[in-house]
Protein backbone atom coordinates (compact mmCIF):
# COMPACT_ATOMS: atom_id res chain seq x y z
CA UNK A 1 0.00 0.00 0.00
CA UNK A 2 1.78 3.30 -1.06
CA UNK A 3 1.47 6.44 0.71
CA UNK A 4 -1.19 7.76 -1.64
CA UNK A 5 -3.43 4.72 -1.14
CA UNK A 6 -2.97 5.15 2.60
CA UNK A 7 -3.59 9.19 2.26
CA UNK A 8 -7.03 8.60 0.50
CA UNK A 9 -8.45 5.76 2.57
CA UNK A 10 -7.72 7.67 5.81
CA UNK A 11 -9.41 10.87 4.45
CA UNK A 12 -12.48 8.31 3.78
CA UNK A 13 -12.73 7.03 6.86
CA UNK A 14 -12.33 10.44 8.16
CA UNK A 15 -15.15 11.19 6.17
CA UNK A 16 -17.49 8.62 7.33
CA UNK A 17 -17.18 9.08 11.05
CA UNK A 18 -16.77 13.51 10.71
CA UNK A 19 -20.84 14.14 11.88
CA UNK A 20 -19.97 12.56 14.91
CA UNK A 21 -17.26 15.03 15.31
CA UNK A 22 -18.13 18.17 13.83
CA UNK A 23 -21.45 19.70 13.21
CA UNK A 24 -23.03 17.79 10.03
CA UNK A 25 -24.57 21.38 8.53
CA UNK A 26 -21.41 22.57 8.62
CA UNK A 27 -19.28 19.56 6.66
CA UNK A 28 -22.47 19.40 4.12
CA UNK A 29 -22.03 23.10 3.33
CA UNK A 30 -18.11 22.51 2.84
CA UNK A 31 -18.45 19.45 0.69
CA UNK A 32 -20.74 21.75 -1.28
CA UNK A 33 -18.03 24.40 -1.55
CA UNK A 34 -15.71 21.66 -2.27
CA UNK A 35 -17.38 20.00 -4.92
CA UNK A 36 -18.07 23.71 -6.52
CA UNK A 37 -14.12 24.74 -6.18
CA UNK A 38 -13.76 21.14 -7.75
CA UNK A 39 -15.78 21.72 -11.36
CA UNK A 40 -14.39 25.43 -11.71
CA UNK A 41 -10.59 23.81 -11.09
CA UNK A 42 -11.37 21.05 -13.74
CA UNK A 43 -12.06 23.79 -15.92
CA UNK A 44 -8.92 26.35 -14.65
CA UNK A 45 -6.49 23.95 -14.24
CA UNK A 46 -7.08 21.27 -16.87
CA UNK A 47 -8.48 23.64 -20.10
CA UNK A 48 -6.87 26.60 -18.38
CA UNK A 49 -9.36 28.86 -18.79
CA UNK A 50 -10.60 31.18 -16.01
CA UNK A 51 -13.70 31.90 -15.45
CA UNK A 52 -14.66 34.64 -13.06
CA UNK A 53 -18.29 33.89 -13.18
CA UNK A 54 -19.00 30.36 -11.63
CA UNK A 55 -21.78 31.68 -9.04
CA UNK A 56 -23.88 31.89 -11.88
CA UNK A 57 -24.79 28.19 -12.30
CA UNK A 58 -24.01 27.37 -8.88
CA UNK A 59 -26.42 29.92 -7.45
CA UNK A 60 -28.75 29.25 -10.85
CA UNK A 61 -28.95 25.90 -10.10
CA UNK A 62 -30.00 26.07 -6.15
CA UNK A 63 -32.94 28.06 -7.76
CA UNK A 64 -33.74 26.01 -10.11
CA UNK A 65 -33.82 23.08 -6.76
CA UNK A 66 -36.29 25.59 -5.50
CA UNK A 67 -38.25 25.94 -7.70
CA UNK A 68 -38.96 22.20 -8.56
CA UNK A 69 -38.94 21.29 -5.25
CA UNK A 70 -40.93 24.07 -3.38
CA UNK A 71 -42.87 25.26 -6.85
CA UNK A 72 -43.78 22.62 -8.47
CA UNK A 73 -43.91 20.44 -5.49
CA UNK A 74 -41.75 17.44 -7.04
CA UNK A 75 -38.98 14.91 -5.83
CA UNK A 76 -35.82 16.07 -4.73
CA UNK A 77 -34.17 13.92 -6.99
CA UNK A 78 -35.67 15.47 -9.79
CA UNK A 79 -35.24 19.22 -8.66
CA UNK A 80 -31.26 17.84 -8.15
CA UNK A 81 -31.68 16.76 -11.91
CA UNK A 82 -33.28 20.25 -12.54
CA UNK A 83 -30.53 22.09 -11.20
CA UNK A 84 -27.40 19.93 -13.14
CA UNK A 85 -29.30 20.41 -16.75
CA UNK A 86 -30.42 23.60 -16.26
CA UNK A 87 -26.59 25.20 -15.06
CA UNK A 88 -25.50 22.79 -18.14
CA UNK A 89 -27.93 24.55 -20.54
CA UNK A 90 -26.48 28.10 -18.61
CA UNK A 91 -23.23 26.86 -19.64
CA UNK A 92 -23.45 25.48 -22.82
CA UNK A 93 -24.62 29.19 -24.15
CA UNK A 94 -22.66 31.31 -21.98
CA UNK A 95 -19.59 29.08 -22.88
CA UNK A 96 -20.13 29.30 -26.71
CA UNK A 97 -19.68 32.93 -26.56
CA UNK A 98 -17.03 33.33 -23.67
CA UNK A 99 -14.54 31.00 -25.64
CA UNK A 100 -14.48 32.94 -28.94
CA UNK A 101 -11.95 35.14 -26.47
CA UNK A 102 -9.22 33.86 -24.44
CA UNK A 103 -7.34 34.56 -21.16
CA UNK A 104 -8.27 37.74 -19.34
CA UNK A 105 -11.00 38.94 -21.82
CA UNK A 106 -12.33 35.16 -20.91
CA UNK A 107 -12.56 36.08 -17.11
CA UNK A 108 -13.99 39.57 -17.94
CA UNK A 109 -16.53 37.93 -19.77
CA UNK A 110 -17.87 35.40 -17.37
CA UNK A 111 -17.97 37.71 -15.21
CA UNK A 112 -20.19 39.87 -17.07
CA UNK A 113 -22.76 37.18 -17.62
CA UNK A 114 -22.83 36.28 -14.25
CA UNK A 115 -23.74 39.70 -13.52
CA UNK A 116 -26.23 39.94 -16.10
CA UNK A 117 -27.88 36.42 -14.73
CA UNK A 118 -27.72 38.40 -11.06
CA UNK A 119 -29.50 41.19 -12.14
CA UNK A 120 -32.25 38.76 -13.89
CA UNK A 121 -32.23 36.85 -10.58
CA UNK A 122 -33.47 39.88 -8.95
CA UNK A 123 -36.15 41.06 -11.43
CA UNK A 124 -37.01 37.42 -12.31
CA UNK A 125 -40.79 36.84 -10.50
CA UNK A 126 -39.53 32.90 -9.94
CA UNK A 127 -36.15 33.71 -7.46
CA UNK A 128 -37.78 35.48 -4.88
CA UNK A 129 -36.17 38.78 -5.58
CA UNK A 130 -34.03 39.95 -2.31
CA UNK A 131 -35.78 37.44 -0.03
CA UNK A 132 -34.66 34.40 -2.35
CA UNK A 133 -36.58 31.15 -1.83
CA UNK A 134 -37.12 30.67 1.72
CA UNK A 135 -38.42 27.12 3.37
CA UNK A 136 -38.06 24.76 0.91
CA UNK A 137 -38.79 21.51 2.67
CA UNK A 138 -36.43 18.63 3.03
CA UNK A 139 -38.52 15.52 1.51
CA UNK A 140 -37.55 11.52 1.59
CA UNK A 141 -35.23 10.70 -1.56
CA UNK A 142 -35.75 7.61 -3.20
CA UNK A 143 -39.66 7.70 -2.86
CA UNK A 144 -38.94 7.32 0.99
CA UNK A 145 -36.25 5.20 1.22
CA UNK A 146 -33.81 7.80 2.56
CA UNK A 147 -35.40 10.08 5.50
CA UNK A 148 -32.96 13.53 5.06
CA UNK A 149 -34.60 15.30 8.31
CA UNK A 150 -31.96 13.98 10.03
CA UNK A 151 -29.12 16.23 9.25
CA UNK A 152 -26.25 13.13 9.58
CA UNK A 153 -28.43 11.02 7.37
CA UNK A 154 -28.20 13.64 5.13
CA UNK A 155 -24.49 13.94 5.41
CA UNK A 156 -24.16 10.37 3.56
CA UNK A 157 -26.62 11.68 0.82
CA UNK A 158 -24.19 14.39 0.32
CA UNK A 159 -21.12 13.00 0.59
CA UNK A 160 -22.13 10.81 -2.30
CA UNK A 161 -22.97 13.55 -4.28
CA UNK A 162 -19.37 14.67 -3.49
CA UNK A 163 -17.46 11.31 -4.19
CA UNK A 164 -19.59 11.25 -7.23
CA UNK A 165 -18.47 14.68 -8.75
CA UNK A 166 -15.38 14.15 -7.33
CA UNK A 167 -15.45 10.80 -9.45
CA UNK A 168 -16.43 12.46 -12.73
CA UNK A 169 -14.12 14.96 -12.96
CA UNK A 170 -10.93 12.38 -12.23
CA UNK A 171 -12.22 10.18 -14.71
CA UNK A 172 -12.58 13.45 -17.19
CA UNK A 173 -9.20 14.75 -16.09
CA UNK A 174 -7.89 10.83 -16.76
CA UNK A 175 -9.32 10.19 -19.66
CA UNK A 176 -8.00 10.54 -23.74
CA UNK A 177 -10.60 13.35 -23.64
CA UNK A 178 -9.08 15.27 -20.53
CA UNK A 179 -4.99 14.65 -22.03
CA UNK A 180 -6.58 16.69 -25.28
CA UNK A 181 -7.75 18.98 -23.22
CA UNK A 182 -4.10 19.29 -21.50
CA UNK A 183 -3.07 19.40 -24.95
CA UNK A 184 -5.01 22.48 -26.05
CA UNK A 185 -4.29 23.91 -22.34
CA UNK A 186 -0.42 24.00 -23.20
CA UNK A 187 -0.41 24.75 -26.98
CA UNK A 188 -3.59 25.52 -28.58
CA UNK A 189 -2.07 25.59 -32.22
CA UNK A 190 -0.35 22.35 -32.22
CA UNK A 191 -3.54 20.78 -30.79
CA UNK A 192 -5.37 22.27 -33.92
CA UNK A 193 -2.54 21.17 -36.61
CA UNK A 194 -2.96 18.13 -35.13
CA UNK A 195 -6.81 17.64 -36.08
CA UNK A 196 -8.42 18.74 -32.91
CA UNK A 197 -11.06 20.87 -32.57
CA UNK A 198 -10.09 23.16 -29.79
CA UNK A 199 -13.14 24.82 -29.38
CA UNK A 200 -15.34 22.13 -29.23
CA UNK A 201 -13.18 20.38 -26.37
CA UNK A 202 -13.13 23.81 -24.34
CA UNK A 203 -16.85 24.15 -24.97
CA UNK A 204 -17.59 20.47 -23.68
CA UNK A 205 -15.27 21.16 -20.53
CA UNK A 206 -17.11 24.69 -20.18
CA UNK A 207 -20.60 22.87 -19.99
CA UNK A 208 -19.36 20.24 -17.36
CA UNK A 209 -17.62 22.67 -15.30
CA UNK A 210 -20.92 24.26 -14.84
CA UNK A 211 -22.85 21.37 -14.91
CA UNK A 212 -20.77 19.90 -11.90
CA UNK A 213 -21.22 23.43 -9.83
CA UNK A 214 -24.67 23.13 -10.91
CA UNK A 215 -24.56 19.89 -8.78
CA UNK A 216 -23.11 21.45 -6.11
CA UNK A 217 -25.82 24.46 -5.95
CA UNK A 218 -28.33 22.20 -6.00
CA UNK A 219 -27.35 20.43 -3.49
CA UNK A 220 -26.83 23.13 -1.50
CA UNK A 221 -30.22 24.63 -1.48
CA UNK A 222 -31.34 21.18 -0.45
CA UNK A 223 -29.00 21.24 2.44
CA UNK A 224 -29.90 24.52 3.89
CA UNK A 225 -33.29 24.79 2.57
CA UNK A 226 -32.87 28.23 0.98
CA UNK A 227 -31.84 30.00 -2.48
CA UNK A 228 -30.58 33.34 -2.31
CA UNK A 229 -29.14 36.04 -4.40
CA UNK A 230 -25.89 35.55 -2.29
CA UNK A 231 -24.92 32.34 -4.06
CA UNK A 232 -25.14 33.74 -7.55
CA UNK A 233 -23.54 37.19 -6.82
CA UNK A 234 -19.96 38.34 -7.91
CA UNK A 235 -18.79 37.51 -4.11
CA UNK A 236 -19.54 33.85 -4.61
CA UNK A 237 -17.58 33.75 -7.89
CA UNK A 238 -14.45 35.25 -6.24
CA UNK A 239 -14.98 33.20 -3.23
CA UNK A 240 -14.62 29.81 -4.98
CA UNK A 241 -11.64 31.50 -6.86
CA UNK A 242 -9.96 32.00 -3.69
CA UNK A 243 -10.90 28.41 -2.42
CA UNK A 244 -8.94 26.83 -5.66
CA UNK A 245 -6.37 29.47 -5.39
CA UNK A 246 -5.36 28.98 -1.27
CA UNK A 247 -5.47 24.91 -2.05
CA UNK A 248 -3.60 25.26 -5.16
CA UNK A 249 -4.81 25.89 -8.71
CA UNK A 250 -4.39 23.02 -11.25
CA UNK A 251 -3.93 20.40 -8.20
CA UNK A 252 -6.67 17.88 -8.05
CA UNK A 253 -7.32 17.76 -3.93
CA UNK A 254 -6.24 21.36 -3.45
CA UNK A 255 -9.65 22.73 -3.69
CA UNK A 256 -11.47 20.23 -1.42
CA UNK A 257 -8.88 21.99 1.30
CA UNK A 258 -9.13 25.10 -0.08
CA UNK A 259 -12.48 24.91 0.16
CA UNK A 260 -12.86 23.80 3.92
CA UNK A 261 -10.35 26.06 4.99
CA UNK A 262 -12.50 28.91 3.37
CA UNK A 263 -15.73 27.88 4.74
CA UNK A 264 -13.93 26.79 8.05
CA UNK A 265 -13.02 30.75 8.09
CA UNK A 266 -15.91 32.32 7.51
CA UNK A 267 -17.85 30.05 9.88
CA UNK A 268 -15.62 31.52 12.95
CA UNK A 269 -15.55 35.10 11.40
CA UNK A 270 -19.56 35.18 10.80
CA UNK A 271 -19.20 37.85 13.33
CA UNK A 272 -16.45 39.74 11.84
CA UNK A 273 -18.62 41.80 9.29
CA UNK A 274 -16.98 43.47 6.74
CA UNK A 275 -13.77 42.27 8.00
CA UNK A 276 -14.11 38.87 6.33
CA UNK A 277 -13.42 40.70 2.92
CA UNK A 278 -10.60 42.58 4.05
CA UNK A 279 -9.22 38.71 5.15
CA UNK A 280 -10.30 37.07 2.11
CA UNK A 281 -8.85 40.44 0.16
CA UNK A 282 -5.16 40.02 1.87
CA UNK A 283 -4.98 36.10 1.51
CA UNK A 284 -5.67 36.69 -1.97
CA UNK A 285 -2.71 39.52 -2.08
CA UNK A 286 -0.31 37.09 0.19
CA UNK A 287 -0.96 34.08 -2.41
CA UNK A 288 -0.36 35.81 -5.94
CA UNK A 289 2.60 38.03 -4.07
CA UNK A 290 4.23 34.47 -2.00
CA UNK A 291 2.46 31.28 -2.42
CA UNK A 292 1.04 30.94 -5.91
CA UNK A 293 1.33 27.05 -6.08
CA UNK A 294 -1.20 27.14 -2.94
CA UNK A 295 -0.96 24.93 -0.56
CA UNK A 296 -1.41 21.84 -1.95
CA UNK A 297 0.98 22.84 -4.53
CA UNK A 298 3.55 23.82 -2.32
CA UNK A 299 3.35 20.95 0.17
CA UNK A 300 3.92 18.36 -3.01
CA UNK A 301 7.42 20.39 -4.20
CA UNK A 302 8.35 20.75 -0.43
CA UNK A 303 7.99 17.09 -0.44
CA UNK A 304 9.84 16.45 -3.21
CA UNK A 305 12.72 18.42 -3.08
CA UNK A 306 12.92 16.23 0.69
CA UNK A 307 12.65 13.35 -0.78
CA UNK A 308 14.51 14.15 -3.48
CA UNK A 309 18.30 13.99 -2.67
CA UNK A 310 17.47 10.13 -1.29
CA UNK A 311 16.16 8.69 -4.67
CA UNK A 312 18.97 10.92 -7.05
CA UNK A 313 22.29 11.85 -4.97
CA UNK A 314 23.23 15.16 -6.55
CA UNK A 315 26.89 15.85 -7.41
CA UNK B 1 -35.44 62.17 -24.40
CA UNK B 2 -34.61 62.84 -20.80
CA UNK B 3 -33.44 59.27 -19.99
CA UNK B 4 -30.87 59.63 -23.04
CA UNK B 5 -29.39 62.63 -21.87
CA UNK B 6 -28.91 61.21 -18.42
CA UNK B 7 -27.92 57.81 -20.41
CA UNK B 8 -25.08 60.01 -21.52
CA UNK B 9 -23.53 60.95 -17.87
CA UNK B 10 -23.63 57.39 -17.05
CA UNK B 11 -21.82 56.87 -20.76
CA UNK B 12 -19.32 59.87 -19.25
CA UNK B 13 -18.34 57.52 -15.91
CA UNK B 14 -17.86 54.34 -18.72
CA UNK B 15 -15.87 56.36 -21.08
CA UNK B 16 -13.24 57.75 -18.08
CA UNK B 17 -13.37 54.10 -16.55
CA UNK B 18 -12.97 52.02 -19.79
CA UNK B 19 -10.05 55.19 -20.84
CA UNK B 20 -7.94 54.20 -17.50
CA UNK B 21 -7.98 50.59 -17.13
CA UNK B 22 -6.47 50.74 -21.40
CA UNK B 23 -4.30 53.19 -20.66
CA UNK B 24 -2.81 50.56 -17.52
CA UNK B 25 -3.31 47.66 -19.97
CA UNK B 26 -1.74 48.82 -22.84
CA UNK B 27 1.16 49.32 -20.58
CA UNK B 28 1.22 46.92 -17.37
CA UNK B 29 -0.71 43.97 -19.34
CA UNK B 30 -2.38 43.90 -16.10
CA UNK B 31 -6.88 44.21 -15.76
CA UNK B 32 -6.64 46.53 -13.00
CA UNK B 33 -9.97 44.98 -10.77
CA UNK B 34 -8.97 47.89 -8.83
CA UNK B 35 -10.35 50.19 -10.79
CA UNK B 36 -13.77 50.57 -9.19
CA UNK B 37 -12.41 50.92 -5.40
CA UNK B 38 -9.95 54.10 -6.47
CA UNK B 39 -13.29 55.20 -8.64
CA UNK B 40 -14.72 54.98 -4.72
CA UNK B 41 -11.63 56.22 -2.98
CA UNK B 42 -11.89 59.59 -5.64
CA UNK B 43 -15.43 60.02 -4.39
CA UNK B 44 -14.36 59.56 -0.89
CA UNK B 45 -11.03 61.87 -0.73
CA UNK B 46 -13.68 64.57 -2.67
CA UNK B 47 -16.11 63.92 0.67
CA UNK B 48 -13.31 64.07 3.09
CA UNK B 49 -11.69 66.66 1.63
CA UNK B 50 -15.20 68.74 2.23
CA UNK B 51 -16.54 67.55 5.25
CA UNK B 52 -13.28 67.71 7.23
CA UNK B 53 -10.75 70.40 5.50
CA UNK B 54 -13.36 72.11 3.82
CA UNK B 55 -11.57 71.90 0.63
CA UNK B 56 -13.94 73.56 -2.02
CA UNK B 57 -15.35 70.64 -4.48
CA UNK B 58 -12.95 72.61 -7.46
CA UNK B 59 -9.89 72.07 -5.57
CA UNK B 60 -10.88 68.20 -5.04
CA UNK B 61 -11.05 67.91 -9.07
CA UNK B 62 -7.15 68.06 -8.53
CA UNK B 63 -6.05 66.93 -5.35
CA UNK B 64 -8.23 63.75 -4.78
CA UNK B 65 -6.69 62.61 -8.45
CA UNK B 66 -3.17 63.23 -7.25
CA UNK B 67 -3.56 61.53 -3.54
CA UNK B 68 -5.07 58.70 -5.16
CA UNK B 69 -3.03 58.39 -7.93
CA UNK B 70 -0.02 58.52 -5.46
CA UNK B 71 -1.51 55.25 -3.88
CA UNK B 72 -1.47 54.02 -6.89
CA UNK B 73 2.21 54.73 -7.60
CA UNK B 74 2.74 52.90 -4.51
CA UNK B 75 0.99 49.70 -4.87
CA UNK B 76 2.38 49.80 -8.39
CA UNK B 77 6.14 50.01 -6.56
CA UNK B 78 5.63 47.49 -3.74
CA UNK B 79 3.27 44.98 -6.20
CA UNK B 80 2.29 45.39 -8.83
CA UNK B 81 5.23 45.41 -10.58
CA UNK B 82 6.56 42.41 -8.96
CA UNK B 83 3.81 40.03 -11.37
CA UNK B 84 4.31 41.53 -14.58
CA UNK B 85 6.46 38.52 -15.83
CA UNK B 86 3.46 35.88 -14.33
CA UNK B 87 0.29 35.36 -16.55
CA UNK B 88 -2.22 37.85 -16.83
CA UNK B 89 -4.28 36.10 -14.55
CA UNK B 90 -2.22 37.01 -11.88
CA UNK B 91 -2.76 40.53 -12.19
CA UNK B 92 -6.23 40.33 -12.00
CA UNK B 93 -6.44 38.22 -8.90
CA UNK B 94 -4.02 40.77 -7.17
CA UNK B 95 -6.22 43.63 -8.14
CA UNK B 96 -9.44 41.76 -7.10
CA UNK B 97 -8.07 41.37 -4.11
CA UNK B 98 -6.50 44.82 -3.21
CA UNK B 99 -10.33 45.70 -4.07
CA UNK B 100 -11.73 43.57 -1.74
CA UNK B 101 -9.22 44.96 1.08
CA UNK B 102 -10.06 48.22 0.30
CA UNK B 103 -13.73 47.75 0.30
CA UNK B 104 -13.86 45.83 2.91
CA UNK B 105 -11.98 49.17 5.14
CA UNK B 106 -14.35 51.66 3.63
CA UNK B 107 -17.61 49.54 4.44
CA UNK B 108 -15.87 48.67 8.20
CA UNK B 109 -15.15 52.58 8.88
CA UNK B 110 -17.79 54.19 7.21
CA UNK B 111 -20.76 51.64 6.91
CA UNK B 112 -22.51 50.77 3.36
CA UNK B 113 -25.03 53.30 3.36
CA UNK B 114 -24.26 56.45 1.29
CA UNK B 115 -23.32 60.06 2.12
CA UNK B 116 -24.82 63.16 -0.12
CA UNK B 117 -22.21 64.94 -1.59
CA UNK B 118 -23.74 68.61 -2.80
CA UNK B 119 -23.85 69.59 -5.96
CA UNK B 120 -21.37 72.64 -6.99
CA UNK B 121 -23.33 73.98 -9.29
CA UNK B 122 -26.77 74.49 -8.85
CA UNK B 123 -30.28 75.52 -11.01
CA UNK B 124 -31.03 73.65 -14.59
CA UNK B 125 -30.04 74.63 -18.27
CA UNK B 126 -32.84 74.44 -20.78
CA UNK B 127 -31.64 72.36 -23.95
CA UNK B 128 -35.13 72.94 -25.45
CA UNK B 129 -36.46 69.57 -25.46
CA UNK B 130 -35.74 69.05 -21.87
CA UNK B 131 -34.36 70.84 -18.54
CA UNK B 132 -31.25 69.11 -17.02
CA UNK B 133 -29.23 69.78 -14.36
CA UNK B 134 -26.52 72.28 -15.16
CA UNK B 135 -24.28 69.86 -13.04
CA UNK B 136 -24.79 66.73 -15.11
CA UNK B 137 -24.66 69.11 -17.95
CA UNK B 138 -21.43 70.01 -16.92
CA UNK B 139 -19.64 66.41 -15.95
CA UNK B 140 -20.64 64.94 -19.90
CA UNK B 141 -18.59 68.17 -21.19
CA UNK B 142 -15.60 67.72 -18.62
CA UNK B 143 -15.48 63.97 -19.43
CA UNK B 144 -15.54 64.97 -22.80
CA UNK B 145 -12.35 67.00 -22.47
CA UNK B 146 -10.80 64.75 -19.91
CA UNK B 147 -10.92 61.83 -22.39
CA UNK B 148 -10.02 63.74 -25.57
CA UNK B 149 -7.08 65.38 -23.26
CA UNK B 150 -6.13 62.05 -22.53
CA UNK B 151 -6.01 60.96 -26.25
CA UNK B 152 -4.17 63.74 -27.23
CA UNK B 153 -1.71 63.26 -24.52
CA UNK B 154 -1.04 59.66 -25.51
CA UNK B 155 -1.20 59.97 -29.67
CA UNK B 156 0.08 63.33 -30.09
CA UNK B 157 2.82 64.80 -27.31
CA UNK B 158 6.30 63.17 -27.06
CA UNK B 159 5.48 61.67 -23.89
CA UNK B 160 2.93 59.88 -25.36
CA UNK B 161 5.36 58.63 -28.23
CA UNK B 162 7.26 57.06 -25.71
CA UNK B 163 4.63 55.12 -23.80
CA UNK B 164 3.64 53.96 -27.63
CA UNK B 165 6.71 52.95 -28.27
CA UNK B 166 7.66 51.04 -24.73
CA UNK B 167 3.79 49.03 -24.63
CA UNK B 168 5.31 47.96 -28.47
CA UNK B 169 8.60 47.18 -27.39
CA UNK B 170 9.96 48.16 -23.59
CA UNK B 171 13.97 46.45 -23.89
CA UNK B 172 14.54 48.31 -26.96
CA UNK B 173 12.92 52.04 -25.66
CA UNK B 174 15.29 51.10 -23.02
CA UNK B 175 18.33 50.96 -24.61
CA UNK B 176 17.63 54.75 -25.84
CA UNK B 177 18.05 55.78 -22.51
CA UNK B 178 14.45 55.90 -21.23
CA UNK B 179 13.58 54.66 -17.94
CA UNK B 180 11.06 52.19 -18.95
CA UNK B 181 9.82 51.11 -15.01
CA UNK B 182 9.49 54.68 -14.29
CA UNK B 183 7.11 55.25 -17.74
CA UNK B 184 5.18 52.31 -16.49
CA UNK B 185 4.72 53.74 -12.72
CA UNK B 186 4.01 57.21 -14.26
CA UNK B 187 1.37 54.99 -16.52
CA UNK B 188 -0.56 53.56 -13.43
CA UNK B 189 -0.44 56.34 -11.87
CA UNK B 190 -2.36 58.64 -14.35
CA UNK B 191 -4.63 55.59 -15.29
CA UNK B 192 -6.04 55.05 -11.32
CA UNK B 193 -5.59 59.12 -11.08
CA UNK B 194 -8.41 59.06 -14.28
CA UNK B 195 -10.30 56.84 -11.77
CA UNK B 196 -10.03 58.75 -8.91
CA UNK B 197 -10.90 61.94 -11.33
CA UNK B 198 -14.36 60.29 -12.13
CA UNK B 199 -14.90 59.26 -8.50
CA UNK B 200 -15.30 63.21 -7.81
CA UNK B 201 -17.45 64.10 -11.17
CA UNK B 202 -19.54 61.22 -9.57
CA UNK B 203 -19.84 62.18 -5.96
CA UNK B 204 -22.67 65.10 -6.53
CA UNK B 205 -24.65 62.60 -8.80
CA UNK B 206 -24.49 59.52 -7.25
CA UNK B 207 -24.38 59.17 -2.81
CA UNK B 208 -20.63 58.42 -1.71
CA UNK B 209 -20.46 55.24 -0.76
CA UNK B 210 -17.72 52.59 -0.17
CA UNK B 211 -20.02 49.90 -2.38
CA UNK B 212 -20.19 52.82 -5.35
CA UNK B 213 -17.69 51.43 -7.40
CA UNK B 214 -18.24 47.96 -7.11
CA UNK B 215 -20.48 46.95 -9.67
CA UNK B 216 -19.67 49.89 -11.99
CA UNK B 217 -16.53 47.99 -12.76
CA UNK B 218 -18.32 45.13 -13.64
CA UNK B 219 -20.32 47.19 -16.14
CA UNK B 220 -16.75 48.54 -17.45
CA UNK B 221 -15.40 45.41 -17.73
CA UNK B 222 -18.05 44.54 -20.12
CA UNK B 223 -17.61 47.96 -22.00
CA UNK B 224 -14.15 47.15 -22.39
CA UNK B 225 -14.81 43.58 -24.00
CA UNK B 226 -17.32 45.19 -26.37
CA UNK B 227 -14.83 47.85 -27.56
CA UNK B 228 -11.35 46.62 -27.24
CA UNK B 229 -8.85 47.70 -25.32
CA UNK B 230 -6.56 48.42 -28.22
CA UNK B 231 -8.01 51.77 -29.39
CA UNK B 232 -7.96 54.81 -27.09
CA UNK B 233 -10.67 56.60 -29.25
CA UNK B 234 -12.33 53.71 -29.40
CA UNK B 235 -13.22 53.24 -25.10
CA UNK B 236 -14.17 57.30 -25.42
CA UNK B 237 -16.61 56.18 -28.23
CA UNK B 238 -18.03 52.91 -26.72
CA UNK B 239 -18.01 54.44 -23.10
CA UNK B 240 -20.57 57.15 -24.13
CA UNK B 241 -22.55 54.96 -26.90
CA UNK B 242 -22.85 52.51 -24.06
CA UNK B 243 -24.50 55.05 -21.68
CA UNK B 244 -26.63 56.41 -24.72
CA UNK B 245 -28.32 52.61 -25.32
CA UNK B 246 -28.34 52.44 -21.99
CA UNK B 247 -30.68 54.96 -21.43
CA UNK B 248 -33.02 54.70 -24.68
CA UNK B 249 -33.63 51.04 -22.84
CA UNK B 250 -34.65 52.53 -19.36
CA UNK B 251 -37.29 54.83 -22.09
CA UNK B 252 -38.23 50.85 -24.29
CA UNK B 253 -38.19 48.40 -21.50
CA UNK B 254 -37.14 49.56 -18.03
CA UNK B 255 -35.87 45.98 -16.44
CA UNK B 256 -33.87 45.51 -19.13
CA UNK B 257 -31.96 48.68 -19.07
CA UNK B 258 -28.79 47.23 -16.04
CA UNK B 259 -28.79 44.32 -18.58
CA UNK B 260 -28.67 45.64 -22.20
CA UNK B 261 -25.12 46.32 -21.75
CA UNK B 262 -24.46 42.76 -21.40
CA UNK B 263 -26.48 41.87 -24.02
CA UNK B 264 -24.59 44.02 -26.21
CA UNK B 265 -21.70 42.15 -25.21
CA UNK B 266 -23.15 38.66 -26.18
CA UNK B 267 -23.95 40.27 -29.66
CA UNK B 268 -20.87 41.79 -30.22
CA UNK B 269 -18.93 38.45 -29.51
CA UNK B 270 -20.86 36.52 -31.73
CA UNK B 271 -20.57 38.86 -34.29
CA UNK B 272 -16.87 40.72 -33.53
CA UNK B 273 -15.00 38.41 -31.45
CA UNK B 274 -12.77 40.72 -30.86
CA UNK B 275 -14.85 43.47 -30.09
CA UNK B 276 -15.57 46.71 -32.00
CA UNK B 277 -12.18 48.63 -31.76
CA UNK B 278 -10.04 45.23 -31.30
CA UNK B 279 -7.39 43.44 -32.77
CA UNK B 280 -7.35 39.68 -31.61
CA UNK B 281 -3.85 38.70 -29.62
Amino acid sequence: MNGRTLGYGLTFVAALIAPWVAYPVFLMTALCFALFACAFNLLLGYAGLMSFGHAMFFGMAGYFFGYVVKTLDLAPELGLLAGVLGAAALGLVTGALAIRRQGIYFAMITLAFAQMIYFFCVQAPFTGGEDGLQGIVRKPLLGGLIPTKDDRVLYYVVLAIFLFGYGAIYRFIHSPFGQVLKAIRDNEQRAVSLGYEADRYKLLAFVLSAALAGLAGATKAMVLQFATLTDVSAATSGEVVLMALVGGLGTITGPVVGAFIIVTMQNYLASAGEFVLVIQGAIFVVIVMAFRKGLVGELTEWWRRRSAPRTEPAD
Amino acid sequence: MAQVALGLVNGAFYAMLSLGLAVIFGMLNVINFTHGAQFMMGAFAAWLLLTQLDVPFWASLILSPLIIGLFGVLIERLMLKRIYHLDHLYGFLLTFGLALIIEGLFQWKWGSGGAPYPAPIRGGTDLGFMVMPTYRLFVVVAALVICLATWYAIERTKFGAYLRAATENPTLVRAFGINVPRLITLTYGLGVGLAALAGVLAAPVQQVSALMGTNLVLVVFAVVVIGGMGSIMGSIVTGFGLGLIEGLTKVVYAPASNTVIFVVMAIVLLVKPAGLFGQTR
